[in-house]
């Protein structure tokens, strides 16, 4: 109880100081248009922040970005450079070639470009964007929480865990016997450290996501590259290691014969069904995390929005704004585990229908389960 | 709507990187926690259950403690019991033996009591004739002119003898 109650006490506080953070930053972001445009563009800012992006931004300053290592491999072999090189919509020569960020009326706005006599051609890029780092940092993070319970089994034997490594191995435990072991049974040691692996990499992530400075604020889960790599593996893992039932079952299903036979209706409902469960996978972490991220930052733009009908409206819609995106990220926190859970959850039971061996089989196991 | 569309970017640094930590927890990281959580847990159910047995072993131990006190109780007061039989007996058999001495000492005593009585008997036969040899010397030696009152005397004597006697 102590635990959660300290757990608690420092989410409360992070998502406090996140709220302050968020603020300025969508501030700073206005402000600099103020001077410019005197005109706030919703859509732009709001795309913005759930995108991606070749540098990372800084709290309270929208000219700095900290500087990435962009990777491409352009029409003359691999160009590797920094992205401060190409900011604001400078060119970059590099040896032959000439790169620079596309504009808004370019096809491929936002994105690195090859000129080559005065046309733009999209390179292969493996740049280390805002994205893709934030990705690593997830993954040392997980690293690291996950080695340190591992280590801790290691070298204190037996003895109980505590505060960090503790709530690691709680959670751990929380997955391994509350979803993987139930739905998978006697298969679940060999499907468990993918599965793990998932939950903790997507709820880190997730929880990243919600930081708005450095090391987090990256939409990753929001992303829908990130969302699609996880279910394709979980896609490749369903189908590459189904058993024998499994592929019978999508390609002859146990159905009466004039379901299948003359014209294949359930055949082609059930292997279409094969590729909609990853498409689900996908769509419902992508979606949920980006939205919750959408309506943090609509939230807080209201306050911009608002603030152009003069000091009493803009004060008013400042306490309700802060209030409600107080009360989002709080959800967000929540969202964020539920969707590692869901996906988790899912994963394991798509995994577990390629699992499934034969009737007769079934009840066998079962009755030796008991 | 760039944000449906996939990067290729990051799809290829998504896929590197979580093969990255995938390989590092496959290999360090979940076989020690799940072999760590699922050894604990049997050494929790372990000692669960070595200390209902110590639970029961002590309840037993107390039982028999009992049964034991109760049995040593028991035979004590068996022993006492003989032992107080026994001294009875004891006694019993040692008055029966001192009275049979005392009889067998008594009976000893009347032998020799008679004995000796008829030895006093002989002894004063012995002594009553050598009186008589006294007397009749005496009376040779007064008498022996009369025949006749020699013989009534000597009548008279016996008879007195035979009346002592």
């Amino acid at each position: 109880m102590h635990l959660l109650n300290d757990i608690s006490r420092k989410l409360t506080a992070l998502v406090v100081m996140l709220v302050a953070m968020v603020a300025p930053a969508v501030a700073a972001d206005t402000s600099e248009q103020h001077d410019s445009e005197s005109k706030i563009n919703p859509k732009e800012i709001i795309f913005e922040h759930l995108g991606d992006g070749y540098g990372w931004e800084v709290p309270f300053n929208h000219h700095i970005r900290i500087p990435l290592p962009v990777i491409v491999w352009g029409q003359d072999g691999l160009h590797c450079f920094l992205s401060s090189r190409v900011e604001h919509g400078k060119e970059y020569t590099d040896g032959n070639a000439t790169f620079k960020i596309a504009d808004d009326n370019s096809p491929y706005k936002g994105k690195i470009v090859e000129i080559i006599d005065g046309k733009e051609y999209k390179p292969w890029d493996f740049s280390i964007t805002k994205n893709v780092c934030a990705l690593f940092i997830a993954i040392i993070l997980v690293m690291w929480s996950i080695l340190a319970v591992a280590k801790w089994h290691r070298n204190m034997g037996h003895k109980a865990p505590r505060k960090f490594v503790g709530a690691i191995e709680a959670l751990i435990t929380f997955i391994y016997d509350g979803v993987i072991k139930p739905t998978l049974g006697a298969k679940a040691p060999r499907f468990a450290p993918y599965l793990l692996t998932v939950f903790f990499f997507i709820l880190y992530m997730n929880l990243l996501g919600l930081i708005v400075v450095f090391p987090g604020g990256a939409n990753l889960t929001g992303n829908i590259a990130v969302t699609l790599v996880l279910a394709l593996i979980t896609f490749f893992i369903t189908n590459f290691m189904g058993t024998k039932h499994y592929w019978k079952e999508v390609l002859w299903p146990d159905v009466p014969l004039w379901l299948k036979f003359p014209i294949p209706i359930m055949p082609v409902i059930e292997i279409f069904g094969v590729f909609t469960k990853p498409a689900a996978l996908t769509v419902r972490l992508f979606a949920n995390m980006m939205g919750g991220h959408m309506i943090v930052i609509v939230l807080t733009l209201l306050i911009f929005i608002f603030g152009a009908m003069g000091a009493a409206v803009a004060g008013a819609t400042t306490v309700v704004s802060v209030c409600f995106s107080v009360f989002m990220l709080l959800i967000d926190v929540l969202v964020s585990f539920i969707q590692a859970y869901v996906f988790t959850m899912l994963s394991t039971l798509f995994i577990a229908f390629g699992q499934e061996d034969g009737h007769h089989e079934k009840k066998e196991t079962k009755t030796a389960n008991n | 709507m760039e944000l449906f569309k996939p990067d290729f970017g990051l799809i290829f640094w998504m896929f590197v990187a979580f093969a990255i930590l995938f390989f590092v927890l496959y290999k360090w990281g979940w076989p020690a926690i799940m072999k760590g959580v699922e050894s604990r847990a049997d050494l929790i159910d372990k000692g669960v259950e070595y200390a209902q047995n110590a639970k029961e072993q002590l309840d037993h131990a107390r039982e028999q403690a009992d049964k034991t006190l109760a049995e040593a109780r028991k035979q004590q007061a068996d022993m006492l019991r003989e032992a107080d039989r026994m001294k009875t007996q004891i006694i019993d058999e040692a008055r029966e033996a001192a009275r049979k001495e005392a009889a067998k000492v008594m009976d000893a005593a009347k032998i020799s009591i008679a004995q000796e009585r008829k030895e006093a008997e002989k002894q004063f036969r012995n002594e009553v004739s050598a009186f008589a040899l006294d007397i009749a010397t005496k009376v040779v030696k007064g008498d022996l002119a009369d025949k006749q009152q020699q013989k009534k005397l000597v009548d008279s004597l016996i008879s007195d003898m035979e009346k002592q006697n």
